[in-house]
């Protein structure tokens, strides 16, 4: 018998691979909130310095991408969700992963100081150190609160656009990461719900799976009121005006309702109709978030160019 | 046999290497212009050469 693998021409790593590695669609978040806590902060940047380092963030983004892909690889493996990513799948090696992540985090990190400054560049590495070690490797296949916890990996780059800026933090970045944070969970949750049998498999202790649906589908719910008042403090803070306040309005009541929504239904409701609603809960977080941050650039803009918006009362 | 015969393994790695090769090219400019940016805004170097600081000078009137 002859072991084909012997005699078979090695399998080239595809440059689509390496990049899957790098979890675009979170990359596109990262810069995305990124480039947002920048626009807001009080002073100006030159754009070479901010182009440069919205990559060096992204780039460190993906490397912890990646670095999460080394280490999940027997869970992805598990799940229909991610068994197509390069780890699971065999196209790249978990070795290849875990150099790459750890290349472009230290890079990315490295980068950002020389560009920007030293506190972005430590925010940046706490962040990647938060996400692969604290998440990932310790709270992910350990505690319900995974989601929670970890969910802050996804809310420091708000702070590390700011930083990158003003070398400095306030409160108002403070409480973008804070929407983040809170909005992080039912985002999730209402993809577990969806997902339940698969964590189940994977053996990862979703709150859908340790608690029941039931649980989860309350805890949507009260995540959801409580970024009510964080949304508020923004609206009347020095990053805040009226379109912000129209914004926060629309995006919070569309979002309690679609919570509500899935709060008040059980299992059955959910198999009748293929888990639609909680799946619109998934993709009304994802615009929920997008439009409120765009809201806040926008509205930063007309902060700078628009005199009326000097009246706006802040209360702080 | 000619010896600018290309390998088939660099066959196989072309798009790749392309790929470096551009990456590498896109970093380069990159720092070159965070140097000419860095410049520009002259506040991180100005501590660093031997020559006065302009920020220490008296304003003559």
């Amino acid at each position: 018998m002859v072991d084909s693998t012997v005699i078979s021409k090695p399998q080239e790593v595809k440059i689509s691979e390496v990049l899957e590695l790098l979890k675009p669609r979170v990359m596109s978040l990262v810069i995305f909130t990124a480039f947002i806590g920048m626009i807001i902060a009080p002073m100006g940047i030159n754009p070479v310095l901010a182009f440069a380092s919205l990559v060096f963030i992204a780039i460190g983004a993906g490397g912890s991408g990646a670095l999460n892909m080394w280490w999940d690889e027997d869970v992805d493996r598990l799940m229909n969700r991610t068994r197509n990513r390069p780890v699971p799948a065999g196209t790249v090696s978990g070795e290849d992963a875990r150099l790459l992540g750890l290349w472009c985090s230290g890079f990315a990190i490295l980068m950002l100081a020389l560009t920007a400054n030293f506190l972005a560049a430590g925010i940046l590495a706490f962040t990647i150190f938060f996400y692969v070690v604290v998440y990932t490797m310790f709270l992910k296949r350990r505690t319900a609160q995974n989601i929670v916890i970890g969910g802050a990996a996804g809310a420091f780059p708000p702070l590390i656009g700011w930083a990158s800026v003003t070398n400095g933090i306030a409160l108002e970045p403070i409480l973008l990461f804070m929407v983040v944070f809170l909005w992080t969970p039912p985002h999730f949750w209402a993809l577990a719900l969806v997902t339940k049998e698969e964590y189940s498999l994977a053996k990862v202790p979703m709150l859908t799976v340790t608690r029941g649906e039931k649980v989860t589908r309350r805890y949507i719910f009260w995540y959801s009121i409580s970024l009510i008042p964080i949304c508020l403090l923004i609206a009347f803070s020095s990053i805040g005006g009226p379109l912000t306040l129209g914004l926060v309005i629309v995006l919070n009541i569309m979002f309690v309702l679609a919570s509500h929504q899935v709060m008040t239904r059980d299992a059955d409701d959910s198999a009748r109709d293929n888990y639609n609603r909680e799946k619109n809960l998934f993709r009304l977080s994802i615009w929920y978030l997008f439009v409120m941050f765009a809201g806040l650039g926008v509205e930063s803009m007309l902060h700078t160019f628009y005199e009326p918006y000097l009246v706006w009362p802040e209360l702080f | 046999m000619a010896i600018s015969k290309e390998h088939e393994l660099h066959a196989r790695r072309k798009s790749r290497n392309i790929f470096v090769s551009l990456a590498l090219v896109a970093f380069v400019i990159l720092v070159f212009a965070i140097t000419i940016a860095k410049f520009q805004d002259g506040q991180l170097i100005e501590g660093f050469d031997h020559s006065y600081r302009a920020t220490l000078l008296k304003v003559e009137e």
